[in-house]
């Protein structure tokens, strides 16, 4: 089955034609029709589209062309900009609303031969961990169709999960990568902020954003992030730092390496089951050769009421050009403040107009200092745990989640439970430094995946993919498949 | 009781930049409605600002012209506020870490807040802003173009150092003169390039504490800022002399009823919502980079004025001409330096040079009245023809022939003859002399037999002159130069009829 091969695996069999990308596409678009009416991941797809991409590379692979994605079926989250594809942010505001240019992590990828297929489905804005506040329906875990994906990204976790696509992209504000890739058991990751430029990413919170990929294993990973990276002149918070080739960083050997186990993450709400898969795994890195330090991130507890404020107060600006005048859903007002609270009163859902008027109370007068500021100067005390924790260890290890994927309705009443399955994976974003979710077991009944977390230094995606790697070699979670 | 105004001025300038502040869109005035526009100043979602980094430099530049510090950080805020000409609905501004604070300008005034002939205006910070969009109201609609969605804006904060409406005037035109010269905006006050805001408090003389601060805004012109301080300032003491209070609010300018009308009140005023924009990296200007800014700042005016008075011993009004047409004053000082008489140089160059110039203007444009280029085309075209950078004669030129009137080679009734002709042809001074045969005539020989001829022609002056009227010697004079067709030298036929006369 073509739609459940991994990038590596694809590019390979169309390098040496054994395979068109024709076939491919048209594998992953049948296992759309087969399963997505359950799972919903896209929002939509344009079959014609994507198969006339893969036409077209087709005809490059017979012509000599040689690219690194060249032919493979990559799908995006519904906040990346792709040039002629509709652009919602699984909200209403935007009405049909359609790209008039390209992000430039997907420019890149459509330079690298990718074909830029559908619309994944996500909480709107990217606000929420479980994929429920999409204005388009909810996305359903292809492990239990009866529970959440995760979120924000839950529809681009899904689709790999789900083989409806070779590779996907979210975006990561808070673990809107890395929990979903947990829940659905594929990789996700969250580069350092500033490796991949977030022009055409649409902001939810600018200082947290980062793009980042899902796949299914490491080496497609690493693969995406070498495509993606890199300094633009669009983006002046991307970083002008040399781009690797990641997967040499692939060795499978960790003899030596230092990883950190912060003992704040031990917490009382972590499920057992997840616990002992962690465990697992940590022993697992000591059989390879690593060593296990524990550590101490003694700000942790602060980290999701810094992040609430902070997130909040950049996304109630960032939304604000969701106005009804120059494109999008509009309803008429007999002057402009009229217009602007019917449509977007309209338009938001709940969750996004709970964080846009929290957002706005955190930066009103008179709360500014108390709320704002201190959350920033918090950020900055987290940051400096991690990096006074990477002065002696390589990497840090977590799990990713509190708890395997829970049930759709479960937590969607009440905001603070569903903003703390978040806790292991705001501190990263807060810190700015990469973190990747990598499968590392199962719960038993139901079956439902573990993830587990690996945290790197800033700008060392290197060394996390190396761990991460050698710790998928040894332990092939990720080759098992949903029951669809 | 006597009353005092305070006065503070906010300045907003656009920059004279290609593009715009955040994206390559052309920093244009005058194009069709929403065609200088991107993604970026449409605030299409997903797109980032990127700083221009020649708005960077002329904010930098700003500062040192006006005497501010240079703080080695600096950062862009969000200003938070819905409205449709915004189009992101905040607007990029820098809140409380500008790229330049504490500065001065120094002016020439005289009057009301004066010391010895100037005033000085402290400069709290001049920071880099975005404009927004413009709206235009129609029947029941409304259209917004967003061609100056974007464009650098430079807010020049003043102190409330200002005390009247005059004042406030001339800090203006010090400070667009200093903007022009620098070259940091063309300050074109109708293409909107500078608006000003007024804020106004009044006290009782000799009090301390600030009265309610009152902005006005809405005026159009300098003259318009000066008209609207000296009714706001009227209007206030008024209120508090017949027992009324004032309350800090905005208000509005009516430039045809000539009077301000409330817009808002202090309780009603925005809350911004200021913190830093995230979507960009704060600045910190290296020492470099500040080295190669510094390396464009020119003279200022008053600065220039008062070394053209000192070095060149210019009167006052000379030296205001040189200072605000900084192209010719450069010509002057091209040639002063090599001239004995600096004051004769300024005098040609300001009573002669300057109207021949304005004169062949004005031919430039009434001979061709109905060229295609138009208006502004037109005009520059003119500029151009006429200007300093396309005489035909070099500025040597100038030199040779206040050279020939020292020697008296030739009278200044010929320096204008010659004049005329070396701006018409280009020829040099001396060439044309010899050709018009315009040289005096100061061989003594030929003096005399004109002068004997004068007298004997003209009894009556003769007359006059022997009987003690000494002013008829002029008439006689003026004979002989007949006489001479104008050639011949002044001074000397006096001492010869004088002579003649005497014996």
């Amino acid at each position: 089955m073509l739609n459940q091969l991994t990038i590596s695996e694809l590019a390979a069999k169309l390098l040496h034609r054994k395979v068109s990308s024709r076939e491919a596409m048209q594998a992953c678009l049948d296992q759309i029709a087969r399963v997505d009416g359950t799972i919903h991941a896209f929002i939509s797809h344009n079959a014609a589209d994507a198969l006339a991409q893969a036409d077209a590379a087709d005809k490059q692979i017979a012509s000599g062309v040689i690219k690194p994605l060249l032919g493979v079926p990559i799908a995006i989250k519904d906040v990346l900009a792709v040039k002629g594809q509709p652009l919602n942010c699984a909200s209403k505001i935007l009405g049909n609303f359609t790209s008039t240019y390209d992000a430039t992590a997907i420019e890149k990828l459509k330079a690298a031969g990718a074909i830029i297929f559908g619309r994944c489905n996500m909480d709107e804005f990217a606000m929420g961990s479980s994929t429920e506040n999409s204005a388009f329906g909810v996305t359903r875990n292809p492990w239990d169709t009866s529970r959440i994906p995760g979120g924000s990204s839950g529809g681009s976790a899904a689709a790999v999960a789900a083989d409806e696509c070779i590779a996907s992209l979210g975006t990561d504000t808070g673990g809107s990568i890395r929990q979903p890739a947990a829940l659905c058991g594929v990789v996700g990751m969250k580069p350092t902020y500033g490796r991949i430029s977030r022009y055409g990413l649409v902001a939810f919170a600018s200082s947290l954003d980062q793009i980042g990929p899902f796949t299914k294993d490491v080496r497609d990973s690493a693969i995406l992030l070498g495509a993606m990276s890199g300094v633009d002149p669009r983006d002046s918070t991307s970083v002008p730092q040399p781009v690797p080739d990641y997967t040499k960083a692939l060795t499978g050997n960790v003899r030596g390496l230092k990883i950190g186990l912060p003992k704040e993450y031990m917490i009382g709400g972590l499920d057992a089951e997840v616990k002992a898969a962690v465990d697992t795994a940590v022993k697992k890195f000591t059989e390879l050769g690593a060593e296990i330090v524990e550590i101490s991130l003694p700000h942790t507890d602060y980290a999701v009421a810094v992040y609430y404020i902070i997130a909040t107060a950049e996304a109630s600006s960032n939304l604000a050009r969701f106005d009804g005048i120059r494109y999008g859903a509009r309803i008429e007002g007999n002057d402009p403040l009229e217009l602007y609270s019917k449509t977007r009163g309209a338009g938001f859902g709940d969750e996004v107009k709970r964080r846009i008027i929290l957002g706005t109370y955190v930066l009103s007068s008179g709360y500014h200092d108390a709320y704002y500021l201190q959350a920033q100067k918090v950020r900055t005390l987290i940051r400096n745990d991690f990096l006074k924790a990477f002065e002696t260890v390589d990497a840090i290890i977590t799990p990713t989640t509190p708890t395997a994927a829970f049930k759709i309705g479960e937590k969607s009443g009440d905001p603070l439970q569903m903003y703390l399955s978040d806790i292991f994976t705001i501190s990263c974003n807060l810190a700015g430094i990469p973190g990747i979710s990598v499968p590392c077991g199962f719960t038993k009944n139901p079956k439902l995946p573990i993830g587990l977390q690996l945290l790197g230094k800033p700008f060392g995606e290197e060394t996390m993919l190396r761990l991460a790697h050698a710790y998928e070699q040894a332990t092939a979670w990720q080759r098992e498949k949903p029951p669809l | 009781m006597e009353y005092e105004a305070v006065i503070g001025l906010e300045t907003h300038v656009q920059l004279k930049t290609k593009s715009k502040m955040w994206c390559g869109c052309a920093n244009q005035f005058g194009s069709e409605p929403n065609t200088n526009v991107c993604p970026v100043c449409l605030g299409m979602p997903g797109v980032l600002p990127v700083p221009n980094e020649e708005a960077l430099r002329k904010t930098v530049l700003t500062g040192f012209l006006l005497n501010c510090e240079i703080p080695r950080y600096a950062k862009f805020d969000r200003k938070n506020y819905f409205y449709p000409d915004a189009s992101k609905n905040y607007q990029l501004t820098q809140y409380d870490k500008p790229s330049t604070a504490n500065g001065f300008v120094d002016f020439e005034f005289n009057g009301l807040g004066s010391v010895n002939g100037m005033g000085k205006v402290r400069i709290t910070r001049a920071h880099l802003e975005e404009d927004v969009g413009k709206l235009t109201h129609f029947d029941r609609t409304s259209g917004v173009d967003f061609n100056r969605a974007g464009v650098p804006l430079l807010e020049i904060v003043s102190e409330p150092d200002i005390t009247g409406a005059d004042m406030a005037y001339e800090y203006l035109n010090a400070l667009k003169e200093i903007l022009l010269q620098g070259g940091i905006s063309d300050c074109d006050m109708e293409k909107g390039m500078v608006r000003c805001d007024v804020n106004i408090s009044v006290r009782p003389v000799g009090e301390k504490t600030l009265g309610a601060k009152i902005e006005i805004k809405n005026m159009n012109s300098f003259s318009g800022v000066r008209r609207a301080a000296e009714y706001e300032i009227a209007r206030q003491i008024e209120v508090v002399k017949s027992g009324g209070k004032l309350i800090q609010s905005t208000r509005r300018w009516d430039d045809v009823a000539g009077i301000t009308e409330e817009m808002r009140t202090k309780e009603n005023a925005h809350d911004y919502r200021y913190f830093p924009e995230p979507d960009m990296m704060p600045l910190a200007p290296t020492d470099a980079w500040l080295a190669e800014v510094r390396a464009l700042v020119v003279e200022l005016p008053i600065a220039r004025k008062q070394r053209f008075m000192r070095d060149y011993q210019l009167p006052a009004s000379d030296a205001e001409v040189f200072k605000s047409n900084v192209e010719l004053g450069n010509y002057f000082e091209g040639i002063a330096k090599q001239s004995k008489n600096p004051k004769a140089m300024a005098n040609w160059i300001i009573n002669n040079l300057l109207s021949k110039m304005a004169e062949a203007a004005k031919t430039a444009e009434t001979s061709d009245p109905f060229s295609p280029s138009g208006g502004e085309g037109r005009d520059e075209g003119a500029r151009a023809d006429t200007g300093l950078a396309t005489l035909k004669f070099p500025p040597s030129a100038l030199l040779e022939l206040v050279a020939l009137v020292e020697a008296k080679t030739i009278s200044s009734a010929a320096a204008q003859q010659v004049f005329a002709e070396m701006f018409t042809t280009g020829k040099a001074p001396a060439a044309i002399v010899q050709e018009k045969g315009l040289a005096q005539v100061s061989d003594t020989g030929a003096l005399e037999t004109f002068c004997d001829e004068a007298i004997a022609a003209n009894p009556a002056p003769v007359t006059d002159y022997k009987a003690g009227k000494v002013a008829a010697l002029n008439s006689l004079k003026g004979q002989v130069m007949k006489l001479s067709k104008g050639k011949a030298n002044p001074a000397l036929v006096g001492e010869i009829l004088e002579r003649k006369l005497k014996a």
